[in-house]
């Protein structure tokens, strides 16, 4: 604080809380019509306060899914989800933190072309190159699979970067000293690379949680059996009309139960959270 | 900067990069080369001949009036999409800077959305939006504004880049207040005492030196409306009505998943893939700057 200006921190502070209510209002009207029947929500305009469907909803689409749209149960799409969330995190930060290991720790002929082929995948987002992706996962025999979700998308180079960027801070001596006490590549790797590299797995992980946990293009365009739908494919299918023709009152519960692992994750784990983000984009 | 110290061993680091080379050989480079292949090629209705046609997929695609089309609504999408939400989170860090009480609250009921799928906030605000039962509507209603997106296009593009503003103001936010706080304050202080009022200060000392985070969240900004929208799009208006919601990568999925055009499809993969060729060479040249600052 520079100077004493009352109004205007009380400015900032209205500004601030205005913001905050912005942020959270659909959130609330979304919560709220998840407590709801369905007759309440279509009464225009619907109630601003939970209703007392709580329950009824919520278990209705964890145990049954909706009627209208798909029929698998929510708590099917949840599991979909986490496994393939945890799937992409733990596959991205094992096969990028070796990677960047040994573009960091050796010399070998073609390190510089295999740097670059990391490099370039920066600019190949899936969103480009949706259908020749689809007909190589498709000829692998990989549709409607977790190796499908999952193994596509665990290439980064973000992911690289972010180890380098680490490793190379990596003081010298730890690696003179260990090759001093006779330790090879792969002992140095795990006795101190690994340990060192706690926060920065960390961080990367809660980033890479909530990418897996919200892909959306990707397995809309793989999954076709609903046993594999994940939480946010399963919303898109419960919505059958635009508008008085859905359930909204399962549609509402089934995107808070969607949003809130990642939420909780972002809001629980807020330290992380920012270090990964602040150092995924460096 | 290179390691000093280094291991010695003819396969190992072979070894250790094998698996992510694998995965970007098969599912990156082999696509990306199909897609360029694809995009010379001309497939008849039923995929069983295929005839090599030169640039005449892309000669075709710039003479589509809807391809022309959907590049306008891309840049106006990601125009509005990137401004307003610099605009927002610009004030809301400016504001979080300030204060002193709360200010850690502030940013974590500010950071959530960042954790919403984009399809989900698609479907939350469509929801509010919804031209029968829907809260804003009514509100809208009662102001004598008649609000249907899904027959109104403009108000179809107002309701996907408020989605879209509303899940990104996190992510901007956190990076302005990353900035703002990395100010010096006694540069603000000297200005303070020279009799400078707040408002000049930010205009004259802050917003100045914020320009390198502007930037960089310009070029992440834009990059978000192309490509990680597509999820709201396709859960509120699919392109709609009359495809004025259709950015370029619903239009590569429309034409090649839905309309099983794999030539056109393939032809537009390949734009957009010069045009994120484009925006990573700015964004790099940026961030080579910004290291020798």
């Amino acid at each position: 604080m520079v100077e004493n200006r009352p109004w205007l921190t009380f400015f900032s502070h209205a500004i601030l809380i205005l913001g905050v209510v912005a942020v959270a209002f659909p959130l609330y009207v979304t919560f709220v019509a998840s407590t709801l029947t369905l007759e309440q929500i279509l009464a225009v305009p619907m109630p601003l306060l939970p209703g007392d469907q709580f329950i009824t909803n919520y278990s209705q689409v964890l145990m049954a899914g909706s009627k209208t749209g798909s029929a698998a149960p929510v708590s099917t799409m949840m599991m979909n989800s986490l496994i393939m969330a945890l799937m992409i995190s733990v596959g991205k930060i094992a096969i990028s933190i070796i990677a960047s290991f040994a573009i960091v720790y050796f010399r070998f002929p073609l390190r510089n072309f295999f740097f670059w082929m990391i490099f370039v995948t920066l600019m190949l987002p899936v969103e480009v190159r949706i259908i020749p992706t689809f007909k190589v996962v498709a000829d692998l025999g990989m549709l409607n699979s977790y190796a499908g979700l999952t193994v596509p998308l665990i290439a980064s180079a973000t992911a690289t970067f972010l180890f380098r960027q680490f490793f190379l801070t990596i003081p010298e001596e730890l690696a003179e000293a260990a090759r001093i006490d006779g330790a090879g590549p792969l002992r140095f790797f795990v006795d101190v690379v690994l340990p060192l590299s706690k926060t920065s797995i960390a961080a990367l992980f809660v980033i890479q949680f909530i990418y897996g946990w919200n892909q959306y293009l990707w397995p809309l365009l793989i999954t076709s059996d609903e046993s594999m739908y994940t939480t946010v494919i399963g919303i898109k299918r419960m919505i059958v009309g635009s508008d008085a023709a859905n359930e909204w009152h399962l549609v509402m519960a089934t995107a808070i139960l969607a949003l809130l692992p990642p939420a909780l994750v972002v809001v629980l784990m807020q330290k992380w959270f920012v270090k990964g983000l602040v150092e995924t984009e460096k | 900067m290179e390691k000093r110290v280094v291991f010695q061993s003819t396969w190992l680091p072979y070894a250790l990069l094998a698996p992510q080379i694998a995965v970007t050989v098969v599912f990156f480079f082999w696509p990306a080369f199909q897609a360029v292949w694809f995009s010379f090629q001309l497939q008849d209705a039923f995929g069983l001949k295929t005839e090599f046609v030169g640039l005449q997929n892309f000669a075709e695609l710039f003479r589509d009036s809807h391809y022309l089309e959907s590049f306008k609504v891309t840049g106006l999408f990601s125009i509005l999409v990137a401004g307003s939400g610099l605009a927002i989170s610009l004030l809301l860090a400016t504001m979080a800077d300030r204060v002193l009480r709360g200010a850690l609250a502030y940013k974590t009921l500010l950071i959530w959305p960042y954790a919403v799928a984009p399809a989900i906030a698609g479907v939350l605000w469509a929801f509010l939006f919804a031209p029968s039962i829907g809260i804003i509507t009514y509100v809208l209603k009662g102001m004598g504004i008649d609000w249907n997106w899904i027959i109104n296009g403009d108000q179809a593009m107002l309701l996907v880049v408020i989605a879209s503003v509303w899940k990104q103001i996190s992510y901007n936010f956190l990076f302005f207040l990353a900035g703002l706080q990395s100010i010096p304050k006694s540069l603000i202080e000297a200005a303070a005492i020279d009799g400078a009022s707040p408002f000049r200060r930010f205009w004259t000392i802050v917003f100045p030196l914020l320009s390198p985070t502007t930037f960089f969240l310009l070029v992440v900004n834009i990059v978000y409306a192309f490509f990680d929208t597509f999820g709201v799009i396709d859960a509120t208006t699919q392109g709609g009505p009359a495809q004025a919601t259709q950015i370029l990568v619903y239009k590569v999925y429309h034409d090649g998943v839905k309309s099983a055009d794999i030539g056109g499809s393939s032809a537009q993969s390949v734009v957009l893939m010069l045009i994120v060729i484009a925006l990573t060479v700015v964004q790099f040249r940026f961030v080579e700057r910004k290291v020798n600052y």
